[in-house]
């Protein structure tokens, strides 16, 4: 469903963040994207949805080639790429309501944005997520007074009212507690599946991917070095990954009692 | 551990802001010469001071009877005048301060418009309100409407550039997230840039509003109308109670615009 062929981004500096990455994501598969920082997690998530601009290279999301579209075509198609972000990045001055409806700025004209004035089958979708994530009673409210867990839930809302084919999801549990983290995950996963969605997730926590994720890519220096299962991230390969460390604490499963004590 | 040991025991001070202790005496020493010869070079005609003294003290004097009724149709045709050429001038200026602070802010505008849009900042800055004010009496004539040109000129160039600052300095994420969207651009500046610097643009107007009846109150001086007028004629006929009258007024709107201006920014945070 999402292909990507010999994928490169080089920054102005120079630095070559990705090396002709090859991915091939069919339609529903969760996958997780685990890499050091600087390994180019980031950048191959914002070149899909072309919020940075590859350098070659080529993207096909179902048909389309998504490198080279024009600005009102590359508009169209970046309302089936849901995009969820590290700290939310919710529109802080915007009501809840608000930053869910602007997933749907796709989809209606200027005026009828403008004068807040979306159609009902939006405000009614709009309601029927926040309810689905527990915040039906906060539309209102204004983004800047919910806690982290509950902008994480906004920012998916905003990202699943766009009625997408793909998820893109960078860094969901960054700024999240342990549990809040696991929840967020849950959720994410568990709405791919209802919905039947692909997603691509950035994600440091190791454990937490294993957790959830069908498949996992292991990125460094801007290249795939491990495409497998999770089960399949053995200490040897997460060394390739990241570099020499101890691992057996982080694969090793976690049990939920555990978690729960320690918090 | 041997480097440490050698550190241990010694004081630390932060290091100098220039690290050339030779180049940094010669500065410090050029500046205190500079100081000496710029304050020798002060001719005060002491004798002088001592008559205007005089005056001085007159002219605060008039402060203790101000004469608000001898000329009380001046001051208020004038005051009226000011205040219609301050908001009139400043809805003008602000509404076209907007689109050319899009265009100067570098994160949003491509470069082309970007240079347009900062070079017409900077013929707006560089301009001095007096110089403007005197050209268009010029053109114009006297009256208000050249002072209403003259502010809605200089208001372009302060907002549009403060405004544009507010712009580059907003948060990437945020607006990013509108852009992934697959918003249009207009949707993109009403949802991801806009309600980020709604309070900045709010707090530069009022201020700006302000200045602008303040400036009004001096472009009568070069006879762009308004209360500034009615001042310079008060002034030239010597009457410093009518003066001090019609500056007690402008200090007072002043107050109550700056009073206007906290209450409203705290509602808007």
């Amino acid at each position: 469903m999402l292909r990507l062929e010999k994928l490169v981004k080089t920054y102005k500096t120079g630095d070559q963040a990705l090396k002709a990455v090859e991915l091939n994501v069919p339609e529903g598969q969760v996958l997780a994207l685990i890499g050091p920082s600087g390994a180019g997690k980031s950048t191959l998530i914002r070149c899909i949805n072309r919020l940075v601009e590859p350098t070659s290279g080529r993207i096909y999301l179902g048909d389309v080639e998504l490198t080279g579209l024009s600005q009102g075509n590359l508009r169209r198609e970046r309302r089936r790429m849901g995009m969820i972000f590290q700290e939310y990045a919710l529109v802080e001055r915007l009501s809840v309501m608000e930053n869910v409806l602007s997933g749907r700025l796709g989809y209606v004209g200027f005026w009828r944005s403008f004068l807040r004035r979306f159609p009902q089958k939006d405000v009614d979708e709009a309601f029927r997520l926040l309810d689905r994530v527990g915040l039906a009673h906060m539309a209102d409210k204004r983004a800047d007074e919910l806690s982290g867990g509950q902008r994480q839930r906004v920012g998916i809302c905003r990202a699943l009212i766009q009625n997408p084919a793909l998820l893109l999801v960078d860094e969901p549990t960054a700024s999240l507690d342990p549990k809040t983290s696991r929840q967020i995950m849950r959720l994410i996963c568990e709405l791919c599946k209802e919905r039947g969605l692909a997603a691509i997730i950035n994600i440091h926590d190791v454990a937490l991917a294993q957790m959830f994720v069908q498949r996992v890519i292991g990125l460094r220096f801007g290249a795939v070095e491990f495409d497998g299962p999770p089960d399949g991230l053995t200490p040897d390969v997460l060394t390739t990954i990241y570099g020499e460390e101890d691992w057996e604490a982080t694969i090793a499963p976690v049990d939920e009692d555990e978690v729960e004590a320690a918090e | 551990m041997s480097e440490l040991h050698t550190l241990i025991g010694k004081p630390w001070r932060k290091p100098s802001f220039i690290k050339r202790p030779w180049l940094r005496w010669a500065l410090m020493l050029g500046f205190a010469a500079y100081l000496i010869a710029a304050y020798m070079t002060i001719d005060v005609n002491w004798s002088r001071v001592y008559e205007g003294l005089e005056r001085g003290k007159k002219f605060i004097l008039a402060f203790t009877s101000p004469d608000f009724t001898t000329r009380s149709s001046d001051i208020y045709a004038g005051m009226v005048e000011s205040i219609i050429m301050t908001i009139a001038s400043s809805v003008v200026g602000i509404a076209i301060s907007i689109p050319i602070a899009l265009g100067a802010a570098r994160n949003i505008a491509p470069l082309p418009i970007y240079l347009i849009c900062r070079s017409i900042i900077a013929i707006s800055r560089a301009l001095q309100e007096i110089i403007v004010a005197i050209l268009l009496v010029a053109i114009f004539g006297f009256g208000p409407l050249a002072g209403f040109l003259t502010l809605s000129f200089a208001t372009i160039g302060f907002l549009s550039k403060l405004l544009a600052e507010g712009i580059e300095s907003m948060d990437k994420v945020q607006a990013e997230a509108i852009k992934a969207s697959g918003a249009r651009w207009t949707q993109w500046i009403n949802y991801g840039v806009q309600p980020q610097v709604m309070p900045r643009l709010i707090g530069l107007s009022i201020y700006r509003l302000d200045i602008n009846f303040r400036e009004s109150a001096i472009l009568g001086l070069v006879g762009a109308g308004g209360i500034g007028a009615t001042l310079n004629t008060a002034f030239d006929r010597y009457e410093y109670d009518t003066a001090a009258a019609i500056l007690m007024i402008i200090i007072l709107i002043v107050m109550a615009l700056e009073y206007l201006s906290g209450v409203i920014r705290a509602r808007v945070q």
